[in-house]
């Protein structure tokens, strides 16, 4: 593993840190951020100062600690949602792969009808049903995305599948457990690996883009998409405030999708 | 007359473990115009990369360190690549093993063939596809004048791999390297590409490097064999000579491999294991591809089942392990009707019934370690675990040979071919089976590795009365482990029996052809049964 990593190109190594100092940040949150998340603390859109290292909001509210906090919340949202995704789309996948006939029948015609949906319009629609509560949010987003990661899941498993030690676990008595856990999913690994820094930044970038349109987290709690969009009027005035959380942004996908790519590389076997 | 090529001292390197390592070691060879000579070994013994080395080529991660290669009075030896791509294709060409993976599927045969002499200048497309028709022709390929325009997938392995020679004839190079070209045919197919071999070195006079594993392969078609070792030659020597008087230990290893073992005593009343009756099965629930199945094994022996690709062996298996349920007729084992399907079958009827695979690198999980691989079925079907289970997984190692300290913690890619396979006995044996079905289990492995699996299995069996169930279509393998012999052809047996009647004539048509097919470690086989096919067809 260390050797990995000693191993590792400089993007890789500049993304793995992009991503460690967001992580630090999000758990450490209350213990950088100088003031509360929600509370007003200075005049609107202040500049720069030592008081107010990035100045502060449309409300008062001291852009710093909202980045801080907004960072952790979306970071630890896009993980949880993510991850359910990855356990749902994966382990449906696998299923498909290991029973075919009319389990995997249902199971992707089901994944194609959500897929036939464009996922902004579609989530859009759930939420404005529902309501935009945190859980909604999460399960509306990692089901919508298993969709994806169901379809590569079920494709790796199916290669994996026809390999003759499947055959010969089958050929034992084995049931569909052991095959998932102990055949398929280690071999299925790194590909679902490298796949989960790419949704990861998906997710994230899905809940900006839900936040900015006003169905995401919701106000007062700080995310970076809301910030841009509550910000967005400062633009116009010249006050560059709402390109702070749209950079942070951006510079998170970018240090994750080089992590991602250095992963993909490894586990495509390609070499230089 | 003249060295056409010449290599001497050459050194060839491979980078892992982060450094430069040498893999061939000071080879020297030389090759005059209308000379054939044969590379033998086992895989890893650098026999292809010296075949590639004579083009002036290394594969990735290979480099060609010192040494000297002179083509024609040219030195391929830090030539620059223009030279090179010049020489390549017009003075050497090269036929790869896998013919099937070499031809681009989306383009027709004869325009792949016309590619080379275009681009090098030698002539232009509508001569080159003139000239092909003839080539194809003397490649005894059917229908010269349309099968090159035919797409690969139309065309069968074996003619295939002769339009693939022809292909390399295109430029008239002076030198042919083959790399194996017949190992993925079957016997009889295997024919027709030595034939093809043979007439252009001896009739179109040209020279070449015959890579092969097999002896007897290339006691047909070289003037000179160079046995090869771990890159370094062991020895050389002109061919008759080398069969009749081999000075190393190694060459004769090589050449006892095929010799006939005795027959095993046999006894008159023994138990039946595995009956079936009157099977058919199909895939597509129209077309049946077996039909009118019958079989039996009986305890403590051997039955072999011969065919060549696609004549229905490898289905049998799947019929019989129930993956692939059989439509029709009866299977009985240990005295029972078993299930058609798989998932209706109890799991001690599963347990007495084993598997080994073709080719055990697939047939072993990557993630999993030897014990693990081992442990499972004894866990699955006696449920020893912990400490018991450890000293069974032991015990196991023992008996097929491997050194228990040294490999039950290691990663089953941690293990070469031989290893795999057997620690695919031992996942069998963890089982103890009555009958193990052992699909092609020597056919990935190199000669000596697989006569040494052979073996092993052999003494087990002497010491456990399992029966095996052999599929395979080396008949070679046949005549040194089977008690009775099965011969397939199209989904249907054409004829069974004991050893003994099979291969002594008179013989069943098919039989006879592939008993015939298989070459003998005599230089004018090949020869005398063209001669003889030749003299039947007139």
């Amino acid at each position: 593993m260390f050797k990995l990593l000693r191993q590792s190109p400089l993007s890789a190594r500049i993304g793995m840190g992009i991503v460690i100092v967001n992580a630090l940040v999000a758990v450490f949150a209350p213990l950088i951020a100088p003031y509360g998340e929600t509370s007003v603390v200075g005049d609107v859109w202040e500049s720069f100062s030592t008081q107010f290292y990035l100045g502060t909001d449309h409300l008062g509210r001291d852009l710093f600690t909202r980045m801080v906090y907004g960072g952790r919340n979306t970071i630890v949202l896009a993980f949880i949602t993510t991850a359910i995704s990855f356990l749902l789309g994966s382990f449906l996948g696998f299923i498909s792969a290991v029973k075919k006939g009319w389990t995997d029948q249902l199971l992707s015609r089901a994944v194609d009808i959500i897929m036939a949906f464009p996922t902004l319009i579609f989530a859009l629609m759930i939420l404005s049903v529902l309501g935009s509560s945190i859980p909604t949010l999460i399960f509306t987003i990692a089901i919508l995305d298993s969709t994806r990661v169901y379809r590569l899941s079920r494709a790796v498993a199916m290669d994996i599948e026809v390999m003759e030690f499947v055959e010969a676990a089958r050929l034992r008595g084995e049931g569909l457990w052991w095959l998932i856990r102990h055949e398929i999913l280690p071999n299925a690994l790194p590909p679902l690996i490298a796949e989960f820094g790419l949704r990861f930044c998906f997710v994230f970038l899905f809940i900006a883009s839900l936040s900015f349109l006003g169905l995401g987290l919701q106000p007062p709690l700080a995310d970076w998409g809301g910030m841009v969009r509550e910000n967005s009027g400062a633009i116009t005035f010249g006050i560059f405030i709402p390109l702070i959380p749209a950079g942070a942004i951006a510079v998170l996908t970018v240090g994750v999708n080089m992590i991602v790519d250095w992963f993909l590389h490894l586990s495509s076997g390609l070499h230089e | 007359m003249n060295n056409l090529l010449e290599i001497k001292n050459l050194y060839i390197e491979a980078h892992y473990d982060e450094k430069w390592q040498p893999i061939v070691h000071n080879i020297s060879l030389d090759l005059k115009r209308g000379e054939v000579l044969g590379l033998i070994g086992e895989s890893g013994a650098g026999k292809s990369t010296i075949g590639l080395a004579a083009m002036g080529y290394a594969r990735q991660g290979c480099r060609l360190a010192s040494g000297s290669i002179n083509l024609d009075g040219k030195q391929l030896f830090g030539a620059s690549k223009q030279d090179l791509r010049r020489i390549r294709g017009s003075k050497i060409s090269y036929v790869a093993q896998s013919a099937a993976a070499s031809f681009n599927p989306a383009h027709r045969v004869i325009k792949q063939y016309a590619e080379a002499p275009v681009h090098h200048g030698v002539m232009s497309q509508n001569e080159a596809e003139k000239e092909a028709v003839e080539i194809y022709r003397r490649l005894f390929l059917p229908d010269p004048e349309k099968i090159g325009f035919r797409y690969p997938h139309e065309l069968s392995g074996g003619q295939l791999q002769r339009a693939m020679v022809a292909m390399a004839m295109s430029c008239h190079p002076d030198i042919i390297v083959f790399d194996e070209p017949t190992t993925a045919l079957d016997v009889t197919t295997q024919i027709e590409v030595l034939a093809a071999v043979k007439e252009i070195t001896e009739k179109m006079n040209k020279a070449a490097l015959y890579i092969t594993h097999d002896l007897a392969v290339v006691a047909q078609v070289a003037h000179r064999i160079m046995v090869l070792r771990n890159g370094r030659l062991v020895e050389v020597n002109e061919t008759r000579e080398l069969i009749k008087n081999p000075k190393e230990k190694y060459t004769r290893e090589l050449l006892n491999v095929r010799s006939l073992r005795e027959d095993k005593t046999i006894m008159d009343k023994m138990d039946v294991i595995l009956e079936i009756k009157d099977v058919a099965a199909t895939y597509t629930g129209y077309v049946n591809v077996l039909e009118d199945i019958d079989l039996t094994v009986r305890k403590g022996r051997t039955v072999a089942l011969v065919g060549e690709s696609g004549s229905g062996k490898s289905t049998l298996a799947k019929v019989i392990t129930g993956l692939l349920p059989a439509v029709k007729g009866s299977i009985r084992f240990l005295g029972k009707e078993l299930s058609p399907q798989l998932k209706d079958r109890q799991k001690q009827d599963l347990r007495k019934m084993q598997m080994i695979y073709q080719m055990p690198d697939t047939a072993l999980n990557p993630k999993q370690t030897v014990r693990k691989v081992i442990g499972r079925p004894l866990e699955f079907y006696f449920g020893i675990r912990g400490q018991k289970a450890e000293d069974r997984i032991r015990e196991l190692l023992v008996d097929i040979e491997l050194d228990p300290d040294h490999y039950i913690g290691r990663l089953t890619t941690e293990l070469s071919g031989g290893e795999k396979q057997r620690i695919c006995i031992a996942r069998a044996l963890a089982a103890e089976p009555e009958l193990i079905i052992c699909d092609e289990v020597t056919s990935a492995l190199d000669q000596l590795v697989a006569e040494g699996i052979l073996d092993l299995l052999q003494e087990l069996q002497n010491k456990t009365n399992m029966s095996y169930l052999f599929i395979t279509h080396d008949l070679a393998t046949v005549k040194a482990i089977a008690d009775n012999i099965v011969i397939m052809l199209q989904g249907k047996i054409v004829e069974q029996g004991e050893k003994k009647d099979i291969l002594a004539p008179p013989h069943h048509e098919y039989t006879d052809k592939l008993l015939a097919s298989v070459p003998e470690m005599d230089p004018d086989w090949l020869d005398n049964l063209l001669e003889k096919r030749a003299s039947i067809f007139i």
